[in-house]
């Protein structure tokens, strides 16, 4: 069962928008509030605006639920490999290796208020990134799945 | 009757929990140091603007870890006890 027309027009007209604002959260984390979670919570919902507008065995097939579970399980071995990979290094595990560094995410910052800097912060912005596509491909399946016993009868 | 006494029992307990909250002095705790420290060395360490987001990912990196792995838990455990719904592929039951 569908929604009406101009409903299913506003999803497809808001639906980039969202997706755009859940990345800008997830990838500015280390600079303005919000971070990996709420980021990839706030992609989820896009998915949820989605299924809502039209009817969910309509978009079922065009969610990639393989690509879902692959995001899910690659966002938690990124989060851990970054943290493991200080150890290559030899420094403590989830030391901050990157912070300072010069290199990728390694600029320093000055202390107090400023206008803030993309390329800082060490491996902040990684974790970000790994928590981020994680939870956006958890809460989409969880979503999908208990989405798609609504109106089931019998069990 | 019994709801009356419901109401002001409740009335009671708001004004004291009021009394009790108009003695608090709310932006000036007791005991600061860990927050001094944060606020005086995260940029410094961390190299981050967002010291909630050092926290929460490299003072408190383990407590994300296992958020994440709550969540991939969850995601785990929902998709085990709905997959019949979803006429999985690898379904055995129908």
């Amino acid at each position: 069962m569908q929604m009406s027309k101009i409903v299913r027009l506003s999803a497809d007209i808001m639906y980039p928008f969202v997706v755009i604002f859940g990345l800008y959260v997830i990838m500015h984390g280390h600079i303005t509030p919000g971070g990996g979670f709420q980021g990839g919570a706030v992609v989820a919902t896009g998915a949820a605006l989605v299924i809502v507008a039209y009817a969910l065995h309509d978009v079922k097939a065009m969610i990639p639920k393989v690509l879902l579970y692959l995001q899910e399980s690659m966002g938690l071995l990124l989060f851990i490999g970054a943290g493991l990979a200080g150890m290559l290094l030899a420094f403590p595990f989830f030391f901050n290796w990157l912070a300072n560094s010069g290199s990728l995410f390694g600029m320093p910052v000055p202390f107090g208020p400023n206008p803030g800097e993309l390329n800082t912060a060490g491996f902040l912005p990684i974790m970000n990134i790994a928590v981020g596509i994680e939870v956006w491909g958890g809460l989409t399946l969880i979503l999908l799945y208990m989405l798609s016993g609504v109106g089931k009868e019998g069990y | 009757m019994k709801r009356n006494l419901t109401i002001l029992l409740l009335l009671v307990l708001a004004g004291m929990l009021l009394v009790l909250a108009a003695g608090f002095h709310y932006g000036t705790p007791l005991v600061s140091d860990m927050d001094d420290y944060f606020i005086r060395f995260g940029q410094e360490q961390i190299a981050a603007n967002n010291i909630v987001c050092s926290i929460v990912f490299d003072y408190r990196g383990f407590d994300t870890l296992g958020e994440s792995t709550v969540l991939f838990c969850a995601v785990i455990g929902v998709s085990l006890m709905f997959r019949r719904f979803l006429g999985g592929e690898d379904d055995a039951d129908e």
